[in-house]
């Protein structure tokens, strides 16, 4: 495919890098020629110099024969700007913008085919904020994502001794949670993946990641390490994009309080937020973390663009007591290096939003795409099309499909064919309840499931979207 | 001195406008031949005369007025209106001393309604309508007064919250614009006035004394055309009419011109004061008559309830009308419902006291004092309805809550000092500098201010103008750097 991307920066970069190494024809477009040296020597694309909002750059970036056009520039004026060009002048198929402001999902009328011609719109700073605010219900948990509109959840999970299951084997998950359908999709031990079997055994230290209907999460994690209390005590460093997200979303369940250097900056999230205390301060000076009873926080989340300060004001954080701390880390490798160390969460902001851009640029029937451990595997969500005759998929149990080993089915999702009868605010209503389907070895198959399955590396993703490609006799 | 002469020039013309108004009595007057019809023509000769020959002398020195001369004209119209307002009560009630027809004057332009008259019932229609009519016309005069002149304070308006509208603070003239919505507001205060006469007359009231109600009620004065004020007609329907018009007199009139305006109740929601207006009323009437209730005052819940409804509602806006001699409550109940007049009434209404948003200000202040002093680094903007609250007008606020602590203790020691007893003393002066009008004991809702000597009077007569004009307008007036050029 060929595809242009507009903007080099921290989202530009990484969907390049996630891009490329996919088979794609790709040109980045920046006015930055810094950022775009450095992208070219890193890897195999073309880069094109001006402003991306120019028909005339754009042409010189190839986008009379692109086939996708992702806008992710800081500005969402030159976002917009450009989608309407590639679809005026250009005619490119696919056309995706990133839009921070949040009020044009007021008016999606905006974006459609006669005004800004934008097909989906993505937000990374929203998609980190809801990662974050999960990690906070979930405080156990490095990853939470879900599937089938928040219906099932894929967590990843850090065991440790004394949770029920750590030291027995997997198949005992059974024997510990009866009437209870959980899976486990994956374990990496030091990094390197497990294929989880029946008889395999969980050790201290294992990033598990398990499969279950969202409501049987907790106790899922409960049988992988102790239970942690709930979180009520949240301390943020930095009020970026991000921070400021995160704590208008946080600020009304939980007592939070916001760390902010800048001193206008500091004043300015006062005015914005309503029940979050905002500190203007360094969050690297001991003094201020102890006067604020850094000890008590059950959840430290640093949030600075800078990735060093962040990993110094968790480390910092964590040694004076606070119960858990988190660092949002851009450089990748940074990521390996500090995650289940002293910090028990890194994250990647550039690849946690790449999933749902993802899930435009793939071919075939993907619903969903999740990166995991930092870009390295992936949980997709893909469609089964056909019937046994035309598909590998189709009709068959999961022990009969071929899937290449490091890949595995961990759930399905059932379309209903029949309404339920449900309660809504005390008024039944008719709903079609999709069911979920954790996949065991004898599970079949059927047209339409949403398949979800657990790539331990990347290189497997093609092979598994392959076989979910229908026959040519189909359609 | 050309600023001077200039405000001057305006004075003369309100002057003259103000002699016209006189003609409204003096046709009463004639109309229903009460009998006091030679106290009008003279008045009005020498209002029209002191005018004209001010306007001669000013004529030449027409030129827009800034912000110095706003302050000026606006002292100077409190100042010198009653001086003229005082001459048909002279001229009908030849034993009354200048001291105490100034005082009356006063206070019906500064919609106090504190009197030093008695025998209200007996007195001819046209000089009660003269007196309430002070009322109204100094409820016109406060709107403009908060449209105009107190922006300029950074403590007035709706400014206060919405700092991003390029409002008169930082306008160096006086705006056409502010006539305009000025002439809004009014409309607004006539149409509320016609409804209130109208529901009085529906409640059982005579016309003329619906109707110079209804001035008293929605200037928020005071002045009754009976001794026995409000309680003389005895009438739950007529007590409900008032305490509904007062309520509506209390909130911000820019939020009724918004909502006419609008043809929407949504200003009404989104009106920051509104709700602590509302909510105090509520709470503290509840918790009063449970308070009471044991006392057997009245009989009876709903007894209580009414009477302690109507006097918390009319003292706390400032209204200051009485249906019973409240006296006989303990002295914990009366204090408090005079105290309720100092906060409660809603900046932009026609009410008394530091008005709610100062007081809201003032309480937030302190809470982040608080906030501070346990998170040293903690940064927390004051804030009104979602915005922050400029620091310069906190502190203004701030300075704004010292000075008025501050004329209170001066003036109660100033009473004292001349012979009132402490709770007369003091009670008079909050009285009087919330503009609501009756206080306790001797100045109590039974009795009136004829009984201080005059040079307690004059102390009420200053406390009245300053509270009146939100107390800087006119310390701004009295300061040597106003007069340095």
């Amino acid at each position: 495919m060929r595809i242009v991307i507009l903007g080099a920066g921290q989202v530009g970069a990484s969907v390049a890098e996630n891009l490329v190494s996919e088979d794609n024809d790709i040109t980045v477009v920046d006015v930055d020629t810094e950022h775009l040296a450095h992208l070219q020597d890193r890897l195999d694309l073309r880069t094109v110099a001006g402003n991306a909002a120019s028909p005339n750059v754009l042409r010189e970036a190839g986008c009379e024969d692109a086939d996708m056009l992702i806008a992710v520039t800081q500005s969402d004026q030159t976002n917009l700007c450009a989608c309407r060009i590639a679809k005026t002048v250009f005619n490119i198929r696919t056309r995706i913008a990133r839009l921070r402001a949040a009020d044009f999902i007021d008016y999606p009328e905006l974006l459609d085919e006669n005004n800004f011609a934008v097909d989906f719109s993505i937000c990374p700073e929203q998609e980190v904020t809801d990662a974050l605010v999960k990690l906070v219900r979930f405080p156990e948990a490095l990853q939470v994502l879900e599937f089938a509109g928040g219906r099932v959840a894929l967590v990843a999970v850090r065991a440790f001794a004394g949770g029920p299951l750590v030291g027995h084997p997997l198949r005992d998950l059974r024997l510990h949670l009866p009437g209870l359908d959980a899976r486990v999709a994956a374990i990496y031990r030091s990094h390197q993946p497990i294929v989880p079997e029946g008889e395999t055994i969980i050790e201290d230290g294992d990033e598990v990641f398990c499969l279950a209907a969202a409501e049987h999460i907790r106790e899922v994690m409960r049988e992988l390490r102790q239970s942690e209390k709930q979180v009520r005590n949240i301390m943020i460093a930095g009020g970026g994009n991000i921070g400021y997200r995160f704590a208008r979303a946080v600020e009304a369940g939980y007592n939070v309080k916001l760390i902010e250097r800048e001193k206008r900056r500091a004043q300015w999230l006062a005015g914005h937020l309503s029940h979050a205390l905002v500190l203007q301060g360094d969050a690297t000076d001991e003094k201020l973390l102890g006067s604020e009873a850094i000890e008590d926080m059950d959840f430290f989340l640093a949030l600075t663009n800078d990735d060093e300060n962040n990993i110094m004001a968790a480390l910092l954080a964590k040694r004076l007591g606070a119960r858990r701390v988190l660092a949002l880390i851009n450089r990748a490798a940074y990521v390996d290096l500090v995650q289940g160390g002293q910090i028990d969460i890194a994250i990647s902001p550039a690849q946690l939003s790449i999933g749902t851009l993802l899930t435009h640029v793939r071919r075939g029937d993907v619903a969903r795409v999740h990166s995991l451990r930092r870009g390295a595997a992936e949980a997709l969500e893909l469609v089964a099309h056909g019937d046994r005759n035309t598909s590998r998929i189709v009709g068959r149990r999961i022990e009969e499909i071929g899937l290449p080993t490091g890949a595995a089915i961990a759930a399905l999702i059932r379309k209903a064919d029949e309404t339920t009868v449900i309660y809504e605010n005390g008024l039944p209503v008719e709903r079609r309840l999709d069911r979920v389907i954790i996949a065991h070895h004898d599970t079949v198959i059927e047209p339409d499931d949403h398949v979800i399955v657990f790539c331990v590396s990347k290189r497997l993703v093609p092979k598994v979207e392959k076989l979910f490609q229908v026959g040519f006799h189909f359609i | 001195m050309s600023g001077l002469l200039s405000v001057l020039r305006v004075l003369a013309l309100l002057l003259l406008l103000f002699s016209g108004t006189m003609l409204i009595p003096l046709i009463i007057s004639h109309a229903v031949a009460d009998g006091a019809e030679h106290a009008y023509d003279g008045a009005m000769f020498i209002t029209l005369g002191s005018g004209l020959i001010l306007w001669l002398l000013t004529r030449r020195h027409e030129r827009e007025l800034k912000i110095k001369d706003g302050f000026l004209l606006v002292v100077l119209v409190w100042l010198v209106l009653p001086f003229f307002a005082t001459l048909p009560l002279l001229a009908y009630l030849p034993g009354l001393s200048f001291t105490d027809a100034y005082f009356e004057a006063t206070s019906g332009l500064t919609a106090t309604g504190a009197t030093v008259l008695s025998g209200l019932d007996q007195l001819p229609l046209s000089i009660n309508f003269w007196r309430t009519f002070l009322h109204w016309l100094g409820g016109m005069g406060i709107i403009v007064l908060a449209v105009a002149i107190l922006p300029l304070l950074g403590v007035g308006g709706r400014q206060l919250f919405k700092a991003e509208v390029p409002g008169p603070m930082k306008e160096a003239k006086l705006s056409p614009r502010m006539a305009e919505t000025a002439k809004g507001f009014w409309l607004i205060y006539l149409l509320l006035t016609i409804a209130c006469t109208v529901s009085l007359i529906y409640a059982g009231m005579e016309a003329w004394d619906a109707l110079m109600h209804a001035f008293s009620i929605m200037g928020l004065g005071g002045f009754s055309t009976k001794d026995a004020s409000l309680g003389h007609f005895n009438s739950v329907p007529i007590e409900m009419v008032a305490m509904f018009f007062a309520l509506l007199s209390g909130i911000s009139y820019a939020t009724h011109y918004m909502a006419f305006h609008g043809h929407s109740l949504r200003p009404y929601r989104l009106d920051v004061e509104l709700p602590f207006f509302l909510g105090t009323l509520a709470v503290s009437i509840l918790a009063l008559t449970l308070y009471l209730l044991p006392f057997g005052i009245y009989d009876g819940f709903w007894h209580t309830l009414r009477y302690v409804a109507f006097h918390s509602i009319s003292l706390a806006t400032s209204l200051g009308f009485a249906t019973t001699d409240y006296a006989a409550w303990p002295i914990f109940g009366q204090l408090w419902i005079l105290f309720l007049g100092s906060f409660i009434a809603c900046s932009g209404s026609t009410g008394g006291g530091i008005k709610m948003v100062r007081a809201i200000i003032l309480y937030k202040q302190v809470v982040r004092e608080i906030l501070r002093s346990m998170h040293p680094n903690v940064v927390q903007p004051i804030k009104l309805g979602g915005s922050p609250v400029p620091a310069h007008i906190v502190y203004a606020v701030l300075a704004f809550g010292f000075i008025y602590m501050v004329s209170i203790v001066t003036l109660t020691l100033l009473m004292t000092a001349s012979g009132a007893d402490v709770v007369t003393g003091f009670s008079a002066v909050v009285a009087c500098i919330n503009n609501t009008g009756p206080g306790l004991n001797q100045v109590g809702p039974a009795t009136n201010y004829a009984v201080l000597n005059d040079f307690q009077t004059w102390i009420c007569i200053f406390a009245m103008l300053l509270g009146r004009l939100e107390i800087f307008t006119l310390l701004v007036v009295l300061s040597p750097a106003f007069w340095r050029k």
